[in-house]
């Protein structure tokens, strides 16, 4: 790593993010650090700009101006394919998952191997892969929906069926657009327990609105507010920010 | 567990059964004039099946296919004129060896471009990598962009359309609006005879086999689900750590390769090739009759290809004038109400009564998830 013997190890290193749409900046000067191992919540009213910061971080969207280095590397560079092979996992706010395809299909698409033309076409499917799709299936609770294909799923085995494509490709950073939005109670209770179990050993940068939930799982909150941080810090800090109060939780 | 074998049990029902009616029902019933009106329509089949995998599977609609068509169709009339146009055949002209049509335009000497068809291997080899060259070309000029859906067919078509004014316009080198006609012989064996239309049409037809085996194999490689899976979810794709333009690219390689070969054989059993065949219009009847057949169907494909033509050729004698018009509410129709053509219709409404008439005590067992409404929306597996 380059920055071993710096005072943080950041995984992320967003510096002076900027993008404007038009004129619209909807992230402003943007600065991020998130560390290994550490579990980030994005919060903030809507229009804040946090589907756009992780719109930027996956490259979806091309930055304006600033810097975002993984590890080291500079993703503003980077093609999306190459982020993800970098190791950066997005999942998206509207579940998108291939209904055509079995659960078992869609896993094994996001399978860390044969991902170039030729290496698709003679892409095995071999024990390794069946006991790694299994074993993933087992933890987001598909393992008895394998052969189903995914346009029969719920909305929630839907999160749950792209949370498991996402941990197929073991990314160092995770990065979830409101997982649970749209979720019935009981859902959100196993998807706060999945995501318990799957942040280990890496890091995850999650958008919620749902403040329980936050509370449940973050290490550290960050509120946007027009595409500029607020406030950031713990819970507890951010939730007696007077700034806060005004813009965001007041409401 | 999820089915790896090459074919299932009603593919391969639908592989013998398309077999057994071109091998051997339809040249022992029809005669030798049919027949070869069956080989000109099954040329688009292997157009079909090459759209099947390129707009069925990845969503990629071309409006131009006929270009690809064209092209193959193209490589293969220059072989036969070179070979009709031997210096003993051609010396009533004021250059002999050297096609008619470039004598009648004051050509005097073969085209540099020409030379290498001089040689059957090339031919062949050109048959393959032209239309591969070209459509990698437009494909990475296009998907490496983002070029995509409506904005690529109506690309397509405008390829379509300059192809046919080059050749047009280039009548000496390229036989203008009539085309390459007068082809003779294939290394000196007659095609123009019933003989050799049989013998050819047993050719298309083991060369449609190889297509449609190719075919099977792609889509059942993880690419073939890649490319479901674009078609439905590209950004989910891009970020599963693929890059989208590649497949898509190879896609339509593959598309243009099977047409390529499906024009080379049209040359063959038609003996001309001529810009009639490369436009716009060939290029929207070509997806018309892949969406009759069913664009998710290799075998669909195929069957479009016969009937749609069947019907074209026998309508067209008799409504000349309406026929165009049938054509397009027939597509119209099959869009609307059968958005998965005649593979669709088999599928959801002959089959489920074949099945129950076949077996009703051979339970399908395994996932238990194998009811037709989970099949309607998925891909034949």
């Amino acid at each position: 790593m380059l920055v071993g013997h710096q005072p943080k190890d950041f995984l992320l290193a967003v510096e002076a993010l900027t993008v404007s749409f038009d004129g619209f900046k909807a992230v402003n000067d943007l600065s991020l650090y998130v560390e290994e191992n550490e579990i980030r919540v994005i919060i903030g009213p809507n229009g804040a700009g946090k589907t756009t910061v992780l719109d930027l971080i996956c490259g979806k969207t091309k930055a304006t101006s600033g810097s975002i280095q993984f590890r080291g590397q500079e993703l503003t560079k980077l093609k999306e394919n190459q982020i993800v092979q970098a190791g950066v996992g997005r999942k998206f706010q509207t579940p998108s998952v291939f209904e055509d395809l079995t659960v078992f299909e869609n896993l094994e698409i996001s399978y860390p191997r044969g991902r170039t033309v030729f290496g698709s076409l003679t892409f095995k499917r071999d024990a390794a892969v069946r006991e790694r799709v299994e074993e993933v299936a087992e933890m987001v609770f598909l393992n008895d929906r394998l052969n189903v294909y995914a346009d029969q799923l719920s909305h929630g085995q839907k999160q749950w069926l792209e949370i498991g494509m996402l941990l197929i490709q073991d990314p160092d950073l995770l990065m979830l657009d409101e997982p649970v939005a749209g979720m019935s109670v009981s859902e959100r209770v196993k998807t706060a327990e999945l995501l318990n179990r799957i942040i280990k050993d890496r890091s995850v940068l999650v958008i919620e609105h749902d403040m329980k939930f936050v509370e449940d799982i973050a290490h550290k909150v960050t509120v946007l507010h027009q595409g500029q941080i607020l406030s950031e810090g713990s819970m507890e800090h951010v939730k007696n920010d007077p700034k806060v109060i005004e813009v965001y939780l007041g409401h | 567990m999820i089915n790896s074998r090459f074919f299932n049990r009603s593919e391969l029902i639908g592989f013998v059964t398309l077999a057994v009616l071109l091998f051997v029902i339809l040249p022992l019933t029809i005669d030798i004039f049919r027949l070869n009106l069956v080989a000109k329509y099954l040329t688009y089949a292997f157009v079909g099946i090459g759209l099947v995998l390129c707009w069925g599977y990845g969503g990629i609609l071309s409006l131009g296919q006929g270009v690809f068509f064209g092209l193959g169709g193209y490589c293969m009339a220059m072989y036969l004129k070179l070979e009709a146009s031997s210096a003993a055949n051609t010396k009533i002209q004021s250059t002999p060896g050297i096609p008619d049509f470039m004598d009648w335009n004051q050509i005097t000497q073969l085209p540099l471009f020409w030379q290498p068809f001089h040689s059957f291997a090339f031919t062949i080899l050109a048959i393959i990598l032209v239309p591969a060259f070209f459509s990698f070309i437009i494909g990475a000029a296009m998907f490496k962009r983002r070029v995509g859906g409506v904005y690529f067919a109506i690309i397509t078509q405008a390829i379509a359309a300059i192809l046919t004014i080059l050749i047009v316009g280039q009548q000496g080198y390229t036989g203008g609006i009539n085309g390459i006609t007068d082809l003779r012989t294939l290394n000196g064996w007659d095609i123009r005879t019933d003989h050799a239309k049989f013998i050819l049409y047993f050719v298309e037809v083991i060369c449609l086999f190889g297509c449609i085996v190719a075919a099977q194999f792609i889509r059942l490689t993880k690419l073939g689900r890649i490319l479901v899976a674009m078609r439905e979810q590209e950004d989910r794709v891009r970020f599963s750590g693929y890059s989208v333009a590649n497949f898509k690219i190879f896609a339509f390689c593959a598309a243009a390769v099977f047409a390529s070969i499906g024009g080379a054989m049209f040359t063959l059993e038609v003996g001309f090739m001529s810009p009639s065949f490369v436009g716009i219009v060939p290029s929207i009847e070509m997806v018309i009759y892949t969406a009759v057949g069913g664009r998710m169907s290799i075998f669909g494909a195929v069957y479009g290809s016969l009937l749609v033509n069947f019907a074209k050729t026998s309508l067209s004698e008799s409504f000349p004038q309406l026929w165009l018009f049938g054509l397009g509410a027939l597509f119209i129709a099959v869009v609307l109400a059968f958005p998965d053509g005649l593979s669709g219709i088999w599928r959801d409404y002959i089959q489920p009564r074949v099945d129950r008439l076949m077996s009703s005590r051979k339970s399908k067992s395994g996932n238990g998830w194998t009811d037709s409404s989970v099949a309607d929306g998925a891909p034949a597996e």
